[in-house]
């Protein structure tokens, strides 16, 4: 150190060293990572167990003829039959991939322009007083509903459906940045403001990092809408030329009055929805949240 | 290093100027529920280079206030106020930003500045350092305890390389051992960087323990009501006798400045 007059008695110095370390020492957490059985049985096995009873109530109304109608309601074995049915004949992974790509790809689209909106509304005070009310509004508007204009504006085609999805998921994109800038703490403002972070600065150092909750949150919903409007658009709007996507392949069901179809279909859209949830908005969640200290470790 | 810097600066500034704060006939108001409400009236205060002075008062005395005005962070309804750059300024809440690690939330502070990125590393693991966090560079905020949390906010606020430091109750809402470390160390930082210290408190041992400047400050409107001057060398420790003398009479001042407000 550059200092020659001032530095107090060695003795002292050591003294504050040692006495500090051990305040940093008591004060410190020490955090130990979950042990694996207990993962397994306290997030695994719960919604094994759920799943299994579902099954087993349902083959049990089958099985002891409660429901006494195929053609109301198939037993598991026969949706797994046509489930198996699908994958040997190399038709499952196509009806997967056929709405999953469209519902990411349209997800994105609705990232790319939901991420600047929501910003504007959420700085530009003109701009939220214009279109921030319609915005939540357009929330609660059921996005099936855009089906029907959707399809007299553009056609039966993918543009179609990717309006759909970009009518469901730019809200509550936007809403979600919206409510992750509402929500950042006054202090950081003004600690950034003392640090020099102004204006756009200020934006991209501070004010976007400390929203990003709340963004991640919106995110979320906003592939829960897009996969809700695309399975919506995908059943109204069924087209040969298409190509065969979950939705439709419910539709194909339903007209040929095929329930362990129909049935199939519906698990199909409910497994995919969850999977992408469980494999990319929960672990980004959990990461968001941990990496703050927002998450206790259970 | 961190120190040499600021030193040479330091140096530049008192050819240049004589204060590092100079708050000249200064008053604030704020609309309140029953018409324009005066918190500041009239306060003229300079802080020297190198100098710590402690504003001491009771609640209602306007002293965060006037810390917001000297940061800039808000404008004063007359008078004047300069200091000799932007000053750094550090909250009771340590105001750390917990989507970055401690060693980069100082590099932040260090990029805004306009450190080039080769050199910000190096700069925030020395800072670190002479707050006695070696090694806590990767550290989550969340992952400190509530001292160390107030050595990383001040690490970030030195990375400033300003010449005037601001301190809002820093220490405020620490226990009283760790309040007491930090004292000590806020004591050594100040004595090796030679920074200008402004320190708002309402606890009076705190102000005489730390300052060469106690400043009282009336409440509502907040008016200087009088100034010592602290001879007591260092080191100092809250349990001295001087500190304690001194402390019984500040605090006699505190209690009658107070007790005025009960009589109308």
């Amino acid at each position: 150190m550059a200092s020659t007059d001032t530095t107090p008695p060695a003795k002292d110095a050591g003294d504050l060293a040692g006495l500090e370390a051990g305040l940093d020492a008591l004060e410190t957490q020490h955090k130990s990572r979950t042990p694996f059985h207990r993962t397994l049985t306290q997030k695994v096995l719960p919604p094994v167990v759920a799943v299994l009873l579902v099954l087993a109530v349902w083959q049990a109304l089958v099985s002891f003829e409660i429901v006494d109608d195929p053609t109301k309601l198939p037993a598991p074995s026969d949706v797994w039959d046509v489930v198996h049915q699908a994958w040997l004949q190399g038709e499952l992974l196509g009806y997967i991939w056929t709405s999953v790509s469209r519902g990411l790809s349209g997800f994105l689209l609705a990232l790319l322009i939901g991420t600047p909106l929501g910003l504007l509304v959420a700085r530009v005070k003109f701009v939220r007083a214009a279109i921030g009310p319609i915005l939540s509004g357009l929330q609660s508007l059921p996005s099936v509903a855009w089906v029907p204009p959707a399809v007299i504006w553009l056609g039966l085609n993918n543009s179609m459906m990717y309006a759909v999805i970009l009518l469901g998921a730019v809200p509550s994109i936007a809403n979600g940045l919206v409510s992750g800038v509402d929500q950042v703490s006054p202090i950081f403002l003004r600690a950034g403001r003392t640090l020099g972070a102004t204006g756009l600065k200020g934006t991209w150092h501070i004010v976007l990092p400390a929203a990003l909750p709340g963004y991640v949150a919106g995110l979320k919903q906003g592939w829960a809408f897009s996969w809700r409007s695309l399975m919506a658009a995908e059943i109204i709007a069924s087209f040969p030329d298409l190509g065969v996507g979950l939705g439709q392949l419910l539709e194909n069901g339903r007209n040929a009055s095929d329930m362990a179809m129909v049935f199939e279909a519906i698990l199909l859209i409910l497994i995919v929805g969850i999977a992408i949830d469980l494999l990319i908005f929960s672990p980004l969640e959990r990461w968001v949240l941990r990496s703050r200290g927002l998450m206790v470790r259970s | 290093m961190a120190t040499t810097t600021t030193l040479a600066k330091a140096d530049e500034g008192t050819a240049t100027v004589t204060h590092a704060a100079r708050i000249e006939h200064v008053s604030k108001s704020f609309a309140g529920p029953a018409g324009q409400q005066l918190v500041l009236d009239d306060i003229t205060l300079d802080v020297a280079p190198g100098e710590f002075v402690t504003l001491l008062g009771a609640s209602g005395c306007g002293k965060s206030t006037l810390l917001n005005l000297v940061a800039g962070l808000d404008e004063p309804s007359a008078g004047a106020i300069t200091t000799d750059g932007r000053p750094a300024l550090m909250f009771q809440e340590h105001a750390l930003f917990p989507w970055l690690t401690a060693g980069k939330n100082i590099e932040l502070a260090l990029k805004l500045r306009g450190v080039p990125k080769s050199e910000r590393r190096d700069r925030a693991e020395e800072l670190l350092e002479l707050v006695r966090l070696k090694g806590a560079h990767g550290k989550r905020v969340h992952e400190l305890s509530g001292g160390m949390r107030q050595r990383v906010a001040m690490a970030r606020a030195l990375a400033q390389e300003s010449n005037l430091l601001l301190m809002d109750e820093p220490f405020a809402a620490l226990d009283a051992i760790t309040r007491d470390v930090l004292h000590d160390e806020l004591t050594r930082i100040w004595r090796e960087t030679r920074l200008s210290v402004l320190f708002v408190t309402h606890n009076v041992r705190e102000a005489v323990r730390l300052a060469e400047r106690v400043v009282l400050l009336s409440s509502r409107p907040g008016r200087v009501a009088r100034e010592w001057t602290v001879g007591i060398p260092h080191p100092r420790r809250i349990e001295d006798t001087e500190v304690a003398e001194l402390s019984v009479e500040i605090t006699e001042e505190l209690r009658g400045e107070i007790r005025r407000h009960g009589q109308h």
